[in-house]
């Protein structure tokens, strides 16, 4: 999986009604990185993390031009968006568990995807949950309400809903901007970990976080990718003006 | 001087509320305490034998057929509300006339008086349908008058479910059915319940809407086409006869009893349910 490019986004561009969010991205992302999307708010990062595992479909007036394809597959081209989503999962800027039981949580992916039997869905809860290295922690409360977690915890058992349909992406959009720093440093220690088998797209504000966990980062502004690079030489010798005023703290 | 002037009307103002509080209070304990002296004195066993006779006023047949009609209109009402207000809040698209118009509908309809219903219900269902009276008229009609109930409390909790639940469901790869009967709806229960238990109040306290419909009849029913009489309805032909008016006030009793009791069921359900999901944080 590793240099294997996973998606693979050509000339898209994409409107919300008569708004253009993005303008003519391009751009080739590796199996098996961490790749980071920084930038100001408000240009456009989450929306194209949302185009890859299409939920910008319910967006009403979302319209796009262009082609996103993963490992080959056009995905706006007949795939089935429920199979996408399987094999693309994501982790949102809020922690959303349900509110349901921390199993019943974990186990909605595996049952939607027609998992029934309950030794099954109870080793791959448990697997899961040790992948986003919260089992420990909430091993005796699996049929607790999800809700009573604290912040950080509820942001690691999403990721764990997350992994428990078995995708190949894991899309994170500000994954730790709600969460204290103790918690976020877990969260990062999870994504390095969890780099070895998953391939993971991070929107994250936060250019140090970029620097500590990424392979590669895009630098984004008002709807264009300006400069995309190894992380390391882009935060050493950005190419590109504005991506080095933005990175030196000049705005944004 | 503008002081003092400003801290009489405080004051004021404060005995004011403080009376209207206590007045409100005092003459819900007067009646209260009013029917239960009344009623309590006369509940004897033999109002709750089997058989209703004319020497013996027997509140039973009414009591089973409180609960039927209950029953019967939820039954038809509750899908129907919460149907309907799925439909509204996650399929119809923003904008759509059709939702305007369905709102608009539910608004008019819950503001309309009992006895209109009474008279449509005895119209159509009674008449032209030719169920005469019966539970089944009664039901249709009592559940028509609910469903604006249901459907907007329903409709309400479902607009409280927050979006980040839907999204959760959808980026894990369900399909929409999935997200709203394993997701949205059981987050929105609480608030449905409620909207249910409030109707449950007016089906009990109706009266107009039932005599029009359902009738009179003080047995049990024998079959869902024959005409009963609920609980309020009794209480009112006894009182309107006035040859009973002792088991009038009994029956009175009971009809406060089981009102208390709906109001402390919905209660429980709305803190066993309320508690489960609404909690934040902990830890
Ligand atoms: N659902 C939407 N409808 C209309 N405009 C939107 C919507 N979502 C985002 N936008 C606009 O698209 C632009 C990019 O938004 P977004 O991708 O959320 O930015 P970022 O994640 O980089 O902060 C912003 O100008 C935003 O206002
Ligand atoms: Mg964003």
């Amino acid at each position: 999986m590793k240099d294997k490019s996973i998606f693979e986004i050509k000339s898209l561009d994409l409107f919300y009604g008569n708004f253009q969010a993005l303008k003519s991205i391009n751009m080739e992302l590796a199996g098996g990185e961490i790749t980071a999307f920084i930038g100001p708010s408000g240009c456009g990062k989450s929306t194209l993390l949302k185009t890859l595992n299409r939920m910008n479909d319910l967006v009403e007036g979302c319209r796009i031009t262009g082609t996103v394809r993963l490992m080959g597959q056009d995905v706006y081209g007949g795939m089935d968006v429920n199979l996408l989503r399987r094999r693309v999962g994501m982790v949102f800027q809020k922690p959303n568990p349900f509110p349901m039981s921390v199993y019943d949580n974990i186990a909605f992916g595996p049952r939607t995807h027609g998992v029934k039997k309950k030794s099954a869905l109870d080793s791959v809860v448990e697997k899961s949950l040790r992948d986003a290295a919260i089992w420990d922690e909430v091993k005796d409360r699996l049929k607790k309400p999800a809700l009573a977690l604290s912040g950080g915890q509820q942001q690691r058992l999403c990721i764990a809903r997350a992994l428990a349909v078995g995708p190949e992406v894991l899309l994170m959009d500000e994954p730790t901007s709600a969460l204290d720093p103790i918690s976020t440093g877990k969260i990062e220690e999870l994504l390095l970990q969890l780099r070895e088998e998953y391939s993971i797209v991070i929107v994250t504000h936060n250019m140090q976080q970029a620097t500590r966990v990424s392979d590669r980062t895009a630098f984004f502004l008002l709807g264009e990718v300006v400069e995309y690079a190894k992380t390391e030489t882009m935060f050493s010798m950005p190419k590109d003006k504005r991506t080095e005023d933005y990175i030196t703290g000049r705005f944004g | 001087m503008k002081k003092q002037k400003q801290k009489l009307t405080e004051k004021a103002f404060a005995v004011l509320t403080w009376g209207a509080a206590a007045l409100t209070l005092g003459t819900l304990a007067f009646l209260i305490a009013f029917i239960l002296i009344r009623g309590i004195p006369h509940l004897k066993p033999s109002l709750f034998a089997w058989e209703y006779t004319s020497e013996n006023v027997s509140l039973l047949p009414a009591f089973v057929t409180t609960a039927e009609i209950t029953l019967l209109s939820l039954l038809i009402a509750v899908p129907l509300g919460v149907f309907s207000a799925i439909f509204l809040t996650e399929y119809a698209k923003r904008g759509n006339k059709a939702v305007a118009l369905v709102r608009l509908t539910a608004e008019t309809l819950s503001g309309i008086p009992s006895i209109v219903y009474g008279l449509f219900g005895w119209l159509f269902f009674v008449t032209s349908l030719k169920w005469g009276f019966s539970l089944l008229s009664g039901a249709v009609t009592l559940s028509i008058m609910i469903l604006p109930l249901i459907m907007r409390s329903a409709e309400e909790a479902l607009k409280a479910v927050p979006d980040t639940y839907r999204e959760g469901a959808f980026g894990l790869g369900a399909g929409k059915l999935r997200m709203v009967f394993r997701v949205a709806l059981p987050a929105a229960m609480p608030g449905i319940l409620a909207g249910v238990i409030l109707a449950v109040g007016r089906i009990v306290g109706e009266t107009a809407a039932l005599i029009y419909t359902a009738g009179t009849v003080a047995q049990i029913a024998p079959s869902p086409m024959a005409s009963a009489r609920t609980l309020s309805v009794h209480m009112y032909a006894l009182s309107s006869e006035g040859l009973f008016m002792n088991e009038s006030y009994a029956t009175a009793v009971v009809l406060l009893l089981l009102v208390a009791g709906i109001n402390a069921l919905s209660g429980f359900i709305a803190k066993r349910l309320g508690g489960k999901g609404e909690r934040q944080g902990g830890e």
